[in-house]
């Protein structure tokens, strides 16, 4: 990472332009590839400028088809290269979920580890940009339940530079989510700071009545609710998970311990989804320090609906302070 | 400078508005309409006689590969065994034509053109056998794990190929499908990437009529697969899929292709498998006996003995020569087969993550205790 420049304000559109362009400068085998990611610079713009600096070779607009681009980027990783693959939109992922569960999940475990692939699959995910439908699915729990993927989702801009550059530097097949609607949301960052490795969550704020268990998009909303909590006298941690998988049960255990509270919020549908994982390991491992049972605040169990009406399936500040007032207090002592 | 070129990328290739010339004439791709054969023909006189031995030498020692592996399947040594009997022209051609820095794309039939390439049988079928799902070293041997899900290796060969030609490295890479496979999505995607990248790969289609239970015209209503080349852009081969000789030569000259820089070619190999799809079925209930007799008159191991005993680059010398070595083939199969394998539960773990999660340290412990109690309780 020595070759970025020092601190700088920059959206998350524009930090994983960076990792990808620092990782393509640093390492002549990380090879970028999907559809329109050459002269247009991807439908968000995050490859802009990378055909133009490194090539065609590097950086290739494929033909429309996500299995085959995703079958290509194993033959490529089966043959040393270090393929980063964009997936235009989460549901458009879909097609290549043969390769990604079959192939890319497997095989490193179904060749005793002679075939690892390092492939990095980027996919922009989730809601809350106006987009009409198939292009906002919640899809992490697909990934997250199939054994041989890392699943990491970046709520931050800093964490989107350094988490993308460790994902691409893993030789492990990683899912790298990237929430869409965070993409231009702006901060300061340094290129060159050390973020926390893929596995680990981080506290992105301190409380003393309860946690607030998130990743990714709903990331600001959480912080957001945490400051509204405190009207009502809540003082909420927010626990920012990073990585959905490996996960972080230490973390996660050692500040529900603390809180005896937690609430875990996403914008994924509930039922199977990762909240309800989170929800049972968390009460299975910290039972007798539980004050209240977990609680969910997710997205509803139905298909993405159409973007004038999504603000009521995606958790808001209210409706995470309603699972918050359900913690059942009037217990406490 | 760069490997791909794109600046000559336009959105209507050779067509302007109101332009009445015609686009590019897709004539020169298309193959044949009879299959290419060898056998019995003037044709054969011009290979070398020692490869037309190998090929001989090869196809019989493959075909007694597929019948010990069918009787260790009946006695329960291995777990399945889809046999590519009948099939063996094809399974033996294509390992053949590839040079040692080539790479292979098997499906699940395809363990003798595995085998074929030079990987121990014992290690070919750890599949099948049920104790491990790859037994080769795919880096090693260059060959790819048996691909189950139908058509799913075809882009990974694409890529490889690719990936080989960025590095200016002259590596060709084959796939091998079957007629079933051309129906699913990853055949069409492969077959569109890889001439769109220009990738040297093969796809030799071993058309041997039946998707398990279902035929060909049921399947698609296609012609030729053969022909679906064009629709790529890639020249299209159809050739007699049990005559070893046109098989070598089909191939070969396509895998010289992509070697040259010209890209891919697709070809349709004519065959048919003699034996059910595997022990699990019964062929009876979707094709006649006749059908059957009359492919196994036409047995690429019977034409090919014919011919060359004809054109007498072979003798009864040869012909005992590669039954004996079958026979040794099969011989050590069996003891190789009948010995029970090692297992190590705890490898389940290893090979996961390159690291394994906290999660799976946890389930790790969880297994090794309770195989630490079950040895307690057997002694």
């Amino acid at each position: 990472m020595s070759t970025a420049t020092p601190v700088r304000t920059s959206s998350m559109a524009q930090a994983l332009n960076s990792a990808l362009r620092d990782a393509l400068r640093e390492d002549p085998t990380v090879h970028v590839l999907g559809e329109d990611v050459g002269a247009l610079g991807g439908v968000f713009r995050i490859t802009d400028g990378l055909t133009a600096e490194f090539g065609p070779d590097r950086c290739l607009d494929t033909p429309l088809a996500e299995a085959g681009i995703l079958g290509t980027a194993i033959g490529m990783a089966m043959y040393g290269l270090r393929p980063v693959v964009e997936m235009q939109f989460d549901a458009f992922a879909y097609p290549a979920l043969e390769q990604l569960f079959s192939h890319v999940a497997k095989m490193r475990n179904r060749t005793a580890g002679r075939l690892p692939l390092p492939i990095t699959v980027r996919i922009p995910y989730g809601g809350g940009i106006g987009g009409v439908e198939h292009h906002s699915d919640a899809s992490e729990a697909y990934y997250a339940s199939t054994p041989g993927l890392h699943v990491v989702t970046p709520g931050t801009v800093a964490d989107a530079y350094g988490l993308l550059r460790a994902s691409i530097a893993s030789d492990d097949p990683v899912v790298f989510l990237e929430p869409k609607r965070l993409y231009w949301g702006k901060a300061e960052f340094d290129p060159a700071a050390p973020v926390e490795p893929i596995g680990r969550a981080v506290l992105r704020r301190t409380g003393t009545s309860a946690v607030l268990i998130t990743y990714g998009p709903s990331l600001p909303v959480c912080l957001e609710a945490a400051e509204a909590a405190k009207a009502e006298g809540w003082d909420l941690a927010v626990l920012d998970l990073r990585t959905l998988v490996p996960f972080d049960d230490e973390t996660v255990c050692r500040v529900v311990r603390s809180l005896g509270r937690a609430v875990v919020v996403h914008e994924a549908s509930g039922f199977g989804g990762t909240g309800a994982e989170i929800a049972a390991r968390v009460t299975e491992r910290c039972f007798h320090h539980l004050a209240a049972p977990v609680l969910r605040v997710t997205g509803f169990d139905i298909p993405y609906p159409p973007p004038m009406l999504e603000h009521h399936h995606l958790p808001g500040v209210d409706r995470i302070l309603d699972a918050v007032a359900r913690l059942q207090w009037e217990d406490r002592g | 400078m760069t490997v791909l070129d794109h600046r000559h990328h336009t959105g209507l290739p050779g067509w302007l508005p109101g332009a009445t010339a015609p686009r590019t004439d897709p004539a020169p791709l298309l193959p044949d309409v009879s299959p290419v054969r060898v056998l019995g023909t003037p044709g054969l006189e011009k290979y070398d006689p020692a490869l037309l031995r190998e090929l001989y030498r090869r196809l019989v020692v493959g075909r007694r590969y597929n019948q010990q592996a069918t009787t260790l399947t009946k006695q329960g040594r291995l777990a399945v065994y889809p046999a590519s009997t009948g099939q063996e022209a094809c399974q033996v051609a294509a390992a053949l034509v590839l040079g040692e820095r080539d790479w292979l794309f098997p499906s699940y039939r395809d363990t003798l053109a595995v085998v074929s390439r030079g990987v121990d049988p014992l290690e070919a079928l750890t599949l099948l056998r049920g104790n491990a799902h790859t037994g080769y070293d795919p880096l090693a041997s260059r060959t790819a794990p048996l691909c189950t899900p139908l058509g799913t290796q075809a882009p990974h060969a694409v890529g490889l190929a690719h990936a080989a030609r960025l590095r200016g490295e002259p590596v060709v890479a084959l796939a091998m499908l079957g007629d079933g496979g051309t129906s699913e999505g990853d055949f069409h995607e492969a077959l569109n990437f890889a001439a769109v990248l220009r990738a040297p790969v093969v796809f030799l289609v071993q058309n041997n009529g039946y998707a398990i239970s279902v035929p060909l015209s049921a399947q698609s209503a296609a012609p030729s697969l053969a022909h679906k080349a064009v629709g790529y852009g890639m020249p299209g081969r159809l050739v007699d899929g049990n005559d070893a000789p046109a098989l070598h030569g089909v191939l070969t000259e396509a895998v010289e292709r992509a070697r040259g820089g010209d890209g891919p070619t697709l070809v349709e190999a004519l065959t048919y498998r003699i034996d059910a799809h595997t022990n699990a079925d019964d062929a009876t209930r979707y094709r006649t006996e006749p059908e059957v007799a009359a492919w196994r008159e036409h047995d690429p191991i019977l034409l090919m003995e014919r011919s060359l005993r004809e054109l007498d680059v072979l003798d009864d010398r040869l012909v005992q020569e590669a039954a004996d070595e079958a026979e040794a083939l099969a011989a050590r199969m069996r003891a190789e087969f009948h010995a029970d394998p090692e297992l190590d539960p705890m490898a389940l773990f290893a090979h996961v993550y390159a690291e394994p999660t906290p999660q799976l340290r946890e389930q790790a412990a969880q297994l090794s205790a309770e195989l630490a109690a079950e040895a307690e309780v057997q002694h």
